[in-house]
């Protein structure tokens, strides 16, 4: 058991959970309410990496990570260190390729909440912020949940994006996704069978805490 | 007029409109008419939930909207208490918080007194605990009139507020809001489609069809000598509603 690749993958779902999900709030909740012609181009542009290939995300990435494109560069200028094969780097990939399994159930969950309770909201005298702190996001709670558990579900098992951005670097960017393929490789089955059992308990219990949160709040709101 | 509510509004495109009435403190008016006539786009930019193209709403010497003067108040800033069609009640809070968030300005350590005592105003004390979904339609319209009042509100709106209510129930809210309404010193503002609506609860009625104001005065006046043969009818369809 490569315990090293887990706990890399643990550190890299919590920490995409902890600087998307707050993004993905405010975007989610502009996109409910705004009536902006770009609307849909907008959020087309979210949904992509849920349709393209990974590899395709992940090449597009490293590309653009890369010392010869400009965000690499700037990257580079700004921080003293590349992009590619980094932590960082496999970080920065994870909150993009993410953004639509963070996004889209936030942004139906605020859809659900209605434009009468925020008409009510400013009936009542509230301020946005209070609207949004008191009446949308306790409303849209299983939305979010439910983003947060996709979001980190989604990065324990992302192969393709990790392995074009971050190669296999013991430490740095070897998830445990990739430290299962590398087993195989090497044809030791059982190790790579262990890990698999780990990612597919942790997977599973992730989702399953999720369920139970939403049912809860479900039947306090019934 | 400066104490009281004035409205103007006039616009030709989206939703046609043209009305202009006053309602004084104390007096509750009435907008009848057919359904898309235009009296909960009215209503709804009393409340600053619509912007109108052209015109002027000023309550007690305020001036809410102002289209010359490129004067548009939002909701929040408008102290128009509003009971929404379907109450809009926030369903994840109790009778008491959704009546303690309008008294957000309000002193903090007195609000849940005040919620208290105007639950026990509309008759729900001992439900203060209850979420909208544990309450009766009839308790729930109860709890968002109490709502609307927490902003101590220059104007009341009610848009059509026993419509979600059985006959029964509607005849017994119909009485208490008629009983409140006798303390209530602001202006107040309802859309029914229902004439005993009109007849228990308004001094005044604004028959509207296809955003105008077809003919305006007091209730009696307006019931029993319409202007013309199309209020007549729209005061019988109003009438089969019921």
């Amino acid at each position: 058991m490569d315990w090293e690749a887990f706990w890399l993958t643990i550190r890299l779902g919590g920490l995409t959970v902890l600087l998307l999900i707050p993004a993905a709030i405010l975007t989610g909740r502009w996109l409910a309410a705004t009536r902006m012609r770009g609307r849909a181009i907008v959020e087309a542009g979210l949904a992509l990496p849920l349709v393209l290939p990974p590899t395709v995300v992940g090449f597009y990435l490293m590309i653009a990570f890369g010392s010869g494109a400009w965000f690499g560069q700037m990257f580079e200028r700004l921080f003293g260190q590349t992009l590619v094969f980094t932590f960082e780097g496999l970080l920065l990939a994870s909150l993009i390729v993410n953004i639509p399994f963070a996004v889209q159930p936030i942004q139906r969950a605020f859809e659900a909440v209605g434009p009468e309770l925020r008409e009510a909201a400013a009936s009542c005298g509230l301020s946005r912020w209070r609207t949004l702190w008191r009446i949308e996001l306790p409303l849209a709670w299983p939305g979010i949940l439910t983003g947060t558990v996709l979001t980190f579900a989604h990065t324990l098992g992302e192969f393709g994006v990790v392995l074009m951005v971050g190669g296999s670097i013991p430490g740095e960017t070897r998830t445990i996704a990739i430290a299962i393929y590398d087993r195989v490789q090497a044809f030791d089955e059982a190790a790579a069978g262990q890990m698999a059992a780990v990612l597919l308990l942790v997977s599973l219990a992730t989702i399953a805490a999720s369920y139970m949160l939403t049912q809860r709040i479900g039947r306090r709101y019934g | 007029m400066d104490k009281g509510l004035t409205v103007r509004l006039h616009q030709q495109a989206e939703i046609p409109l043209d009305v202009a009435f006053s309602v004084a403190p104390g007096e509750a008016m009435a907008l009848v008419g057919p359904s898309g006539s235009g009296k909960t786009t009215t209503l709804r930019a009393i409340a600053g939930l619509y912007h109108a193209a052209e015109g002027r709403i000023a309550c007690n010497g305020a001036t809410w909207f102002d289209s010359a003067a490129g004067i548009h108040l939002p909701a929040r800033q408008r102290r128009a208490g509003l009971v929404f069609q379907s109450y809009a009640l926030f369903p994840h809070l109790t009778a008491l918080a959704n009546v303690m968030e309008a008294l957000n300005d309000t002193p903090r350590e007195t609000r849940r007194e005040a919620a208290t005592a105007l639950l026990a105003r509309v008759h729900l004390d001992g439900l203060e605990d209850r979420r909208p979904a544990q309450l009766s339609g009839g308790e729930q319209q109860r709890v968002a009139v109490a709502r609307a009042l927490a902003r101590r509100p220059d104007v009341l709106l009610l848009d059509e507020p026993f419509s979600a209510v059985d006959r029964v129930t509607r005849r017994k809210l119909r009485r208490e809001l008629a009983e409140l309404r006798r303390d209530l010193p602001m202006p107040m503002v309802l859309v029914t489609h229902d004439l005993d609506d009109v007849t228990r609860l308004a001094d005044r009625l604004c028959v509207m069809h296809k955003g105008r104001i077809l003919q305006s005065g007091s209730v009696s006046d307006v019931m029993t000598r319409p202007a013309s043969a199309e209020i007549a009818e729209l005061l019988d369809l109003a009438a089969d509603d019921a």
